[in-house]
């Protein structure tokens, strides 16, 4: 295997509270390479923080320590704030869940994919303006000129989240990281976004963190899936392998969604047993 | 036979006026018996919490006939018509009253319609959700997101109703506690013999739930069919199919379809 794009080890997430400090994360390690790698967990496992950690985005008070939290050989940590606006946006993107809140809603879709390119490409207004609109294509929007001239509010969900791929792709990232791109989306809508992500992985050679709490759609659309529980890795498994899992809280998950045609009398709920949170 | 629980007959619905007219439900009829569990899916925009929206009788303005219990119903009903259906709405993080107990919100309804024995009422019906006594006496942000919408589940049974209309109950909480809340919903209706109408984009929690369900797209009702028939892959329309392949994963050929339409 090629040398990986991210090395994580050890990575703890922080907070202080009245009742002394809790760690969110507590020591997750993994490393990533040109894969597509899922993590799922459902909410407050930390799934985010670890993808937001990555882009060094943890909000004050928290803090972010690591043995090791490198990037293509770069220490992220040691990074000095001023230096992160070269690799956040530009070398690592993120897209987050929901486009209602995430776009900019009094500029219009065009001043800000622009501004991406702008801001981490090169100033040329008029080049910035024709790589927005193959930006727009590239994300399969169909009138291309009509949408740069749209407010966020006009969009609907689904061209929401295409638009903000397509902001986060122009620096042309070595590394994305989606967080609940879909869920806010129908579930057909939610496969062309995934699809549209899947492409552009492919062509340009990304690496993708794919954060979710769908195990069903992350085992179908990526390479690797890491389960997340209470701050911690539980279990690391192929996609393929997925039904194989061994840790009584992936297996809960599995077991607890209905599939179609499903006759269980009654679905099997979760037990939560303390000794997987230590 | 005995007559239908819900009958709806040619109902259309439309927002708006002139060139921003937009017809969200049209001639949609649907007949449930009682005691029947129903599902309607579809994407956003098809229509279907409208149509729900109508039947619980928060709006007036339609075209076509809604029948509950054999009697035609409008936007103004009696208590006693209000009383026989009930809603539970899909965000518990917004459906309830951030600065009511849960004791309030459980009581008011039982108060609104003048019953007798509230305290009784609200004990009994916390106890049916699986709650304790001492949620009782909590606001909403004291608790999490199963547990609100718990709450929301005793509010619409605590009136004792004969119909339970669920949008989407689900949607908003995590896969382990999805289960607990369908179970619940599950064993109440097998206690007490609601009939159900349920809304939701995920076919496989529909078909679990439900006997029989409505596809809907664009307003217009595509076809009705057995949710075993679902399961079985066993129906007629192309927009049915790509739902049940959207529903079954990430799938690449799909893709193919779903762009040659858009």
């Amino acid at each position: 295997m090629s040398a990986p794009i991210l090395d994580v080890e050890n990575l703890r997430v922080t907070f202080p509270t009245y009742q002394g400090f809790v760690d969110v994360v507590r020591g997750v390690s993994f490393s990533l390479g040109r894969e597509r790698l899922g993590i799922v967990g459902e909410s407050g496992s930390g799934k985010s923080l670890t993808g937001r950690s990555i882009m060094r985005l943890v909000p004050s008070p928290g803090r972010v320590s690591a043995d090791r939290l490198s990037f293509v050989g770069m220490d992220l940590l040691k990074v000095p704030e001023k230096e992160m606006p070269k690799i956040r946006g530009k070398r690592i993107s993120m897209v987050l869940q929901d486009p209602k809140f995430s776009l900019n809603p009094v500029m219009t879709v065009g001043q800000q994919i622009e501004e991406a390119f702008r801001l981490h490409v090169a100033r040329d207004r008029a080049l910035a303006r024709a790589k927005s609109i193959e930006a727009l294509k590239a994300v399969k929007i169909r009138d291309p000129e009509a949408v740069y001239h749209l407010y966020p509010h006009q969009l609907s969900g689904g061209m929401g989240q295409r638009v903000m791929i397509a902001m986060m792709l122009i620096p042309e990232p070595q590394l994305l990281i989606a967080d609940e791109p879909t869920s806010a989306l129908d579930v057909t809508v939610q496969l062309q976004v995934l699809a549209i992500l899947d492409d552009l992985v492919r062509e340009r050679g990304m690496s993708l963190i794919l954060i979710s709490h769908d195990l069903g759609m992350v085992s179908a659309f990526c390479d690797r899936v890491m389960i997340m529980y209470a701050g911690k890795v539980v279990e690391t498994v192929k996609a393929s392998e997925l039904h194989q899992v061994q840790h009584p809280y992936a297996k809960g998950l599995l077991a607890s969604s209905p599939r179609l045609g499903d006759d269980r009398p009654e679905l099997p709920v979760l037990q939560r047993d303390a000794s997987w949170a230590r | 036979m005995t007559a239908p629980m819900i009958e709806i007959d040619g109902l259309g619905i439309s927002f708006g006026k002139g060139a921003r007219r937009l017809n969200a439900v049209r001639d949609v009829s649907l007949s449930i018996a009682e005691g029947e569990a129903f599902g309607l899916v579809g994407e956003s925009g098809s229509g279907k919490s409208t149509v729900l929206n109508a039947v619980a009788g928060l709006i007036g303005d339609y075209s076509g006939t809604i029948r509950i219990g054999g009697a035609v119903v409008s936007l103004s009903r009696s208590h006693a018509q209000r009383r026989l259906i009930q809603m539970v709405f899909q965000d518990p993080y917004g459906s309830l009253h951030p600065r009511h107990t849960v004791d309030k919100i459980l009581s008011e309804p039982a108060r609104i319609h003048g019953l007798t024995n509230v305290e009784k009422r609200v004990e009994r019906a916390l106890a049916d959700v699986g709650l304790k006594p001492e949620h009782r006496f909590r606001f909403p942000h004291q608790l999490s997101g199963g547990q609100r919408q718990r709450v929301a589940i005793a509010r619409a049974i605590v009136l004792e109703p004969r119909v339970l209309l669920l949008d989407e109950p689900t949607s908003a909480l995590d896969v382990s506690v999805q289960a607990e809340v369908l179970n619940l919903l599950r064993r109440l209706r097998r206690e007490r013999g609601f009939t159900t109408i349920m809304v939701s984009h995920n076919l496989a929690v529909v078909s679990y739930m439900c006997g029989r369900l409505a596809v809907m797209n664009r307003g217009r009702i595509l076809e009705t069919l057995a949710s075993a028939d679902l399961a079985a892959g066993r129906f007629d329309h192309a927009y049915t199919r790509q739902l049940f392949r959207a529903s079954s994963g990430y799938d690449r050929e799909l893709l193919q379809d779903l762009w040659e339409e858009a």
